[in-house]
């Protein structure tokens, strides 16, 4: 099998699928050109992210990827989401093929561009270097 | 409902070939090089097997060399043409964009060794034009290698119209028939075929074993040097019960083929206007000029490995030009030869049918395949924006 069975659990039974219309923070990373975009909403009470939605086009680690990173950080704060990484995501997948890893990043960069949505739109300080470009990424470069 | 509907990555085998090829196993095992009665009747195996094969391409026995199979056969053709013509100073190889990689990649790695390779574009049915290649003829062209069927998108090309052009211009011409053979009708003669590659799992029978046809007089590079098997071109004992259950199953492929065709083709077209219920949804490759057996549709907004595996989880194996089915980034370059964008490219499926399926097992996969691309359309981004207007629909 190519994949673990958590990532089949969370591909075939995706937690935190669809949209939230009033989110407060929205992350949208990938391209369809590389066959993956992720899309993350956040909902934010003083400083707790209360709900978290995703919309993903991805192959089945880009759904499993975003169902489990969505999961791990509903209900936290944002301080704790910001420390999200991708390891942490293959680490609660129990693994995923090397080819596939790339996924597990799309989602870190998914959370942490919603999270910098959140931020910029209420007027709130942060450390810019906490947010690379997805431009940094070298996984698809767009010609 | 399991239903297997790939098979162009490979079929079953006919009971007829395993039934064969049995006792070659057991009692008949002696090597067709030795002397001795055992070994003759072995050797006597192959040569009626040979003499089968070629009966069914329309060439004689001595045109046929076994080897192990598709992949092998289009190295060694493309590999001895390529090795004439530079004994003649020609090094200009003509093929096109949706070649299988067997070919593909063994044109590269002539091209870094100074042969200069002409890649044909396909229409965006997915059909080289016959014009094309007689324009793209030069004196220096050593080879014309052009495939007879499409493995992705079934596409049936104008081989005899190409063989026609390369005999008069004197160029040898090769043909990738891995996905033709034993599906649809094939005559090297009548068709100006020099060269020709198949593959015996492709028409159900066993791996690891196939043929390439070379019209006597051709000059034929040595492939593995050892014994005289194979006129001395191929060394190695031969794999006597693969060779006896080839023979087998392309036997009863042929006999059952025009049957086999004329049901496949309601199948597949019953099959295509399923799918095309789907809206944003678009064929892959001619509607007509197509393999019996072969769907292939992209659907806008979706990816398709998921696709595969949800229709996995549903009974239904299937395959997908998806980058992320392949392990590479790039989406088939078969489906952006015919100008599929990548976005769309990645959302494609192939259903490749056997002449054994039904009209039930057809309208499982329609109703299967409907339910998963309306799911995973729910859970893309892309297919909201396509939704919300803020994209424009690259399929209508």
């Amino acid at each position: 099998m190519l994949y673990s069975e958590k990532v089949m659990d969370h591909f075939t039974h995706p937690r935190n699928v669809g949209i939230i219309e009033d989110a407060d923070g929205v992350g949208e990373v990938g391209n369809a050109k590389c066959g993956d975009i992720m899309k993350i909403y956040l909902k934010i009470s003083d400083g707790i992210i209360t709900d978290v939605k995703f919309n993903t086009f991805g192959c089945g680690s880009a759904i499993a990827s975003s169902s489990m990173a969505t999961e791990m950080i509903k209900g936290k704060p944002i301080s704790e989401a910001l420390t999200l990484t991708n390891k942490a995501v293959v680490e609660a997948l129990e693994g995923l093929p090397a080819h596939k890893l790339h996924c597990s990043v799309l989602a870190e960069e998914a959370v942490k561009a919603a999270i910098k949505d959140y931020y910029d739109k209420n007027g709130i300080e942060y450390d810019k270097s906490q947010f690379p470009d997805c431009a940094s990424c070298a996984h698809c470069a767009i010609d | 409902m399991k239903i297997y509907a790939d098979n162009a990555a490979t079929t079953k085998m006919r009971k007829c070939a395993i039934d064969a090829m049995l006792p070659y196993y057991d009692g008949i095992y002696a090597n067709p090089s030795s002397l001795h009665t055992p070994g003759q009747i072995a050797a006597e195996a192959v040569r009626a097997a040979r003499e089968r094969m070629a009966a069914a391409i329309g060439c004689l026995p001595r045109e046929i060399y076994f080897t192990s199979g598709g992949s092998e056969s289009d190295n060694w053709a493309i590999a001895s043409a390529a090795e004439a013509g530079a004994r003649k100073n020609k090094k200009h190889i003509i093929s096109c964009a949706i070649e299988h990689h067997a070919v593909l990649h063994t044109l590269n790695k002539l091209e870094k060794r100074g042969y200069e390779i002409t890649l044909l574009p396909v229409s965006e049915n997915g059909i080289v034009r016959a014009e094309d290649v007689e324009a793209s003829i030069r004196t220096d062209t050593a080879l014309v290698t052009i495939m007879f069927a499409n493995n992705e998108i079934g596409t049936i090309q104008p081989i005899a119209e190409i063989g026609k052009i390369c005999r008069d211009k004197g160029v040898t011409f090769h043909t990738d028939a891995v996905q033709a053979v034993g599906h649809i009708g094939i005559n090297v003669k009548e068709q100006n075929i020099d060269m020709l590659s198949l593959s015996a799992h492709k028409f159900g029978g066993p791996k690891g074993i196939g043929a390439l046809y070379i019209r006597s007089g051709l000059p034929v590079t040595n492939l593995i040097d050892g014994g005289a098997q194979e006129r001395g071109k191929r060394a190695g004992t031969e794999n006597v019960p693969a060779i006896v259950g080839m023979a087998a199953a392309l036997d009863e492929c042929l006999k059952d083929m025009n049957k086999d065709a004329a049901k496949l083709i309601k199948l597949r077209d019953r099959l295509i206007d399923g799918l095309l219920k789907i809206p944003h949804t678009a064929l892959n490759g001619d509607r007509s000029s197509r393999l019996p057996g072969n769907v292939n549709v992209c659907f806008e907004g979706i990816e398709g490995e998921s696709l595969l595996l949800l229709l996995d989880a549903k009974g239904v194996y299937a395959s997908s030009g998806s980058a992320c089915t392949s392990g590479s980034l790039d989406p088939s370059h078969v489906l952006l030869a015919i100008g599929r964008p990548h976005s769309v490219a990645h959302g494609s499926l192939r259903l490749t049918l056997s002449a054994d399926a039904t009209e039930k097992e057809i309208d499982y996969i329609i109703n299967a395949v409907t339910d998963v691309v309306a799911y995973l359309r729910n859970m893309s981004p892309v297919w909201h924006d396509l939704l919300e207007g803020k994209a424009q629909y690259v399929i209508q």
